[in-house]
This record gives structure tokens, C-alpha cells and sequence, in this order.
């Protein structure tokens, strides 16, 4: 496995099923931790990075879960890759930035991927397709025990797994859950809702994770506490909160159906139609006629030929790096809205 | 208009917030907006609010502390204050008191209730007591924030470990 066999790849978290797929796109948790004796990655100096980089390889070689997994030094890449890896949620932007002694290891059909000195030493992060904390949490717990046999987890009896910042310190565990709201945007009570979730000790992001804006209706809620609480109460609290938040958002698309069926269909009938006949579109452009795509799918009014998954599949394509990787060369942004048009066109059947 | 802080000079420099998508409008005077400025800044981007976060901890502590060094990795407090990262897991013994109070601000605890390496595994008696007591501080609060589903299933649970903490005292002294 190569960093460019990728791009063919069906990732699992887009496979666009798994419990709650019309409201939820995708599952994630994410663990953090930090060898003993060894300064956190940010204030290590060169020889100590090189050392966590050194032992983190040692312990992928021999859990059965990471060998022969792709190991990727991000010294070894260039921007274009490491764009492309963030397209893909396998890195940060974070991680993007100064590659020395960073790397990621990249698990089978990206289920799994570590980030090795990034903010912690290890931050490893498994996806799923749905609402599905429950099998994403199974299975990174399954693997901090296995890495637990091969490292030294810098840990405290009283606060539990220690982090370079301390807004991790504890279970170092951060569950998040992609959700589509389009119905709740529509119906104006989004900011409701938002604000109902920070009093609930979570909190809500765009599709990229920390410090980017939610756009297209996407949104990604996840918990901030880590101390005082077990990882179970954690995902327990998360879980109960989204499963309103499903409930409101299944809610509000059947009142609008119901008020407004009309002028619903309208919308997602021309956004289809603007997708699969535009020439030159942007990024945001597209991602909003594809939120109006995906609820026409998710409601059982777009059905000929078009499935959650392809819908899933050209979002990740239509990206800035995957469309210059499948296009073997640096494209402009003007050059890129066309190429993107010209794939949404294609994958569509448009003309 | 006189100033929205201050109530006495005349207020010139006219404020747009937007939190949580509620507008306010400030009506300022120059100084009060001087030091509303100074406020903002100090609270943009996560560092500088975590930083703004220990500041607040300083409070709580009796002068000095901003030259403490983790003898582990040479960081100091102010450089933690300043980059919002500990350098080490040595720090949180260096930085205790401190410490404390931040992740206390945080998380609303500071007693560790998840996950452990199998290695650090001991029998611990004093964190089955405290994670009772937490329930019941989260059931206090729960009552207060009016969450009473929240509520119930806590007052469960407390009830639940209770009875299986009695029930383990009695087998001992039965044995």
C-alpha cells in the first residue's frame, strides 16, 4: 500500500451506512497519549523526537493490528500529499506544519490512523460510518492495550493519562460524531440546539475539526471534558445528546415536509440539476447543493441512480489535493472549480 | 450617550459583539474601550485563552509562582502560561497547585475516573469512595441545571456502588 493507492480507496467512515446514516455520516474517537520520561513532542528536543518516532515504529511492528500498515514520514512528503492526508482526516492541519520526526501510520481502509509526535506523542484515531462511537471506541481500546504491552503510557493515579495540553489530561479521549442538519439549519432552531450542547459539557465544530467553521450544514460534535468522568460515562453523555439531536433534525425534516413539501423538492431538485450541468463550481458552492442532494436521498425523493455513497465518494474527490493527485499536476483555483465541476458532472451522469 | 462601562465619560467607540449569535452593541468610552481590547486579545485562540485560564489560577496562589521549573524538562510556569502546553508529564507533579486549579476549571474535577494501563493497576479503595462522591457532586449539579433524567440515572448508579461496596464490606467481615 502506497500514499497514492489511497485515492481509489473507499475509506469505511464514508461508506455511508452503520446506524443513523441519514443524520449521521461518521463516528470518530480519538486517544491521546505521551511515552513516560519523554518531553511532550512540541518542547522535545530533536534526539527525543527521534526516540518517540523510534518506539512508536517498534510498537506498530508488533501489534498485529498495525503491521504492515502504511507508515508515512511526513519529512517525506510534500505539501500536495500532506493536503492530500488532511482531505482525508488521516493528519491535522497541525501535523501539516513543521514535518520533522512527524509521521502518520494509516490503517486498512482507514479505519485506523496515529499521528506520531504531534501535540501528544501518539494520538491515535479510529473512524466509523455512522453513529457508531460504541465499535470505534471497541476497537481503539483494543489497540491502547496492545501498544500498553510495547510502551511506557505516562500516567498519574490521580489524573489519569498526562497531555501537553491540559484540555486532554485524563481519559485523553475525544468522541466525535459528524451530523447533517440541514432541516434543523432550515428551520432556523440550529442555534438552539448549538447552544443547548455547550451547556452539556460538548461542544460543536465544522467538518474539519478544531478551529474551522461548520459550512454546508455538516456539523461535528464532541465532548470536552476528559477528567473526572469514565471513557464509558464520556461516550454515554455524547451518545444520549446526539440521539436528540437525531430525533430534533428527524423531526424538523418531516415538519418541513409536510408545511413546505413543495418548495423543499424545488430546492433539492434544482441543486441536483446545478450540480450535474455546472461548469466552473466552488468548493462551498458544491457542498451546499450536495447537503440539498444528500437530504433528497436521506427522504426518498432522489432516487434514480444516486446513492449516499457516491455522494460521499465525490466529496472527498472533489477536494482541492485529490483533484490535482488525480490530475498529476498543480492546478489553479479557477482551474480547479472547473476540474471539480467536470468530476461532480461525470460521477453524476450529468451532461 | 454616556459609556455602557464606566456610566460617566462619553462613550466614542461604538461595539459590535457577536456571541453565539446574539448581537450586542457596546457603547464605549475611549479608555474603557482600551481595556476592552486588551480583554479580547488576551482570549483569542486556545493558547492565549488557556493562558488567560492559568492567569486566572494566580489568584489562588501566593507569589512566585511564575519562576517554578519542571526539573524534569526545564519548562516554567510562565512558559506554560505563554504556549498553553506542559513540557512533560513531569510538569503536572512541578505545577501541582497550579495545575489543580486549572484542570479543576476545565473538567469541574480533578480525580482521574477512566481507563488505566494494566501496569498501574492496583487495588485502590480511596477512588472507589471517591467516584461515589463525584456522582453525587454531578447529581447535585444535575438537580440545579434542572437535567432530572441526568439526575435519576446518577442517583442510580450512586445507589448501585453503595450497595456493592456494602455488600463487599460485609463479605469481609463474615470472612
Amino acid at each position: 500500500m502506497k500514499l497514492n493507492d489511497l485515492i481509489n480507496q473507499n475509506c469505511e467512515w464514508l461508506k455511508g451506512t452503520g446506524p443513523n446514516s441519514n443524520v449521521v455520516i461518521s463516528s470518530r474517537i480519538r486517544l491521546a497519549r505521551n511515552l513516560s520520561r519523554i518531553s511532550f513532542s512540541h518542547w522535545a528536543n530533536k534526539k527525543q523526537k527521534e526516540e518517540v518516532l523510534k518506539k512508536a515504529k517498534e510498537a506498530f511492528g508488533s501489534s498485529n493490528y498495525t503491521k504492515g500498515a502504511l507508515f508515512l514520514q511526513l519529512a517525506d512528503l510534500n505539501n500536495l500529499d500532506k493536503q492530500f492526508l488532511i482531505e482525508r482526516h488521516l493528519i491535522s492541519r497541525e501535523h501539516a506544519m513543521r514535518s520533522n520526526h512527524k509521521a502518520v501510520l494509516v490503517g486498512d481502509r482507514e479505519i485506523l490512523s496515529i499521528m506520531v509526535n504531534e501535540e501528544d506523542h501518539l494520538r491515535m484515531q479510529v473512524m466509523q460510518s455512522g453513529f457508531n462511537l460504541g465499535e470505534a471506541w471497541q476497537i481503539t481500546k483494543r489497540l491502547d492495550e496492545d501498544f500498553e504491552k510495547s510502551l511506557q503510557f505516562a500516567y498519574s493515579q490521580t489524573w489519569g493519562y498526562l497531555t501537553a495540553c491540559p484540555t486532554n489530561t485524563g481519559t485523553g479521549l475525544r468522541a466525535s460524531v459528524m451530523l447533517h442538519l440541514p432541516a434543523l439549519v432550515m428551520a432556523r432552531q440550529i442555534n438552539k440546539v448549538l447552544q443547548a450542547i455547550t451547556k452539556l459539557n460538548l461542544t460543536a465544530r465544522g467538518f474539519y475539526g478544531e478551529g474551522t467553521e461548520a459550512s454546508g450544514n455538516f456539523f461535528q460534535i464532541s465532548n470536552q471534558v476528559t477528567l473526572g468522568h469514565s471513557e464509558e460515562d464520556i461516550l454515554d453523555n455524547i451518545e444520549r445528546v446526539i440521539k436528540q439531536v437525531i430525533g430534533h433534525e428527524q423531526n424538523a425534516r418531516r415538519a418541513l415536509f409536510e408545511q413546505d413539501r413543495a418548495r423543499i423538492e424545488d430546492r433539492i431538485w434544482r441543486s441536483f440539476a446545478t450540480l450535474k450541468n455546472a461548469h466552473i463550481i466552488t468548493s462551498k458552492e458544491a457542498i451546499d447543493l450536495f447537503s440539498k442532494v444528500r437530504l433528497g436521498v436521506d427522504m426518498g425523493i432522489l432516487k434514480e441512480g444516486l446513492d449516499i455513497q457516491t455522494i460521499n465518494r465525490i466529496f472527498i474527490l472533489m477536494q482541492p489535493a485529490h483533484l490535482q493527485k488525480i490530475e498529476h499536476k498543480t492546478l489553479s483555483a479557477q482551474e480547479r472549480d472547473m476540474k471539480r465541476a467536470e468530476l461532480i458532472r461525470k460521477e453524476l451522469g450529468g451532461n | 450617550m454616556v459609556c455602557d462601562i464606566c456610566h460617566k465619560n462619553e462613550a466614542s467607540v461604538h461595539l459590535t459583539e457577536i456571541v453565539d449569535n446574539q448581537i450586542t452593541e457596546l457603547h464605549l468610552c475611549e479608555e474603557c474601550a482600551r481595556q476592552k481590547g486588551a480583554q479580547m486579545e488576551q482570549h483569542f485562540g486556545l493558547a492565549d485563552l488557556l493562558a488567560g485560564l492559568a492567569d486566572l489560577g494566580q489568584q489562588f496562589e501566593v507569589g512566585g509562582k511564575s519562576e517554578i521549573k519542571c526539573p524534569a524538562c526545564g519548562l516554567t510556569y510562565e512558559d506554560f502560561r505563554r504556549i498553553g502546553r506542559l513540557g512533560c508529564s513531569e510538569c503536572y507533579e512541578a505545577f501541582k497547585d497550579s495545575l489543580s486549579v486549572l484542570l479543576k476549571r476545565i473538567h469541574g474535577s480533578t480525580q482521574h475516573l477512566g481507563r488505566s494501563p494494566a501496569k498501574a493497576k492496583t487495588e485502590t479503595p480511596v477512588e472507589k469512595k471517591s467516584e461515589v462522591s463525584i456522582l453525587r457532586m454531578r447529581l447535585q449539579r444535575a438537580i440545579e441545571m434542572e437535567e432530572f433524567e441526568e439526575a435519576a440515572r446518577l442517583r442510580d448508579k450512586i445507589r448501585a456502588l453503595e450497595a456493592k461496596e456494602k455488600k463487599e464490606k460485609e463479605n469481609r467481615r463474615v470472612r
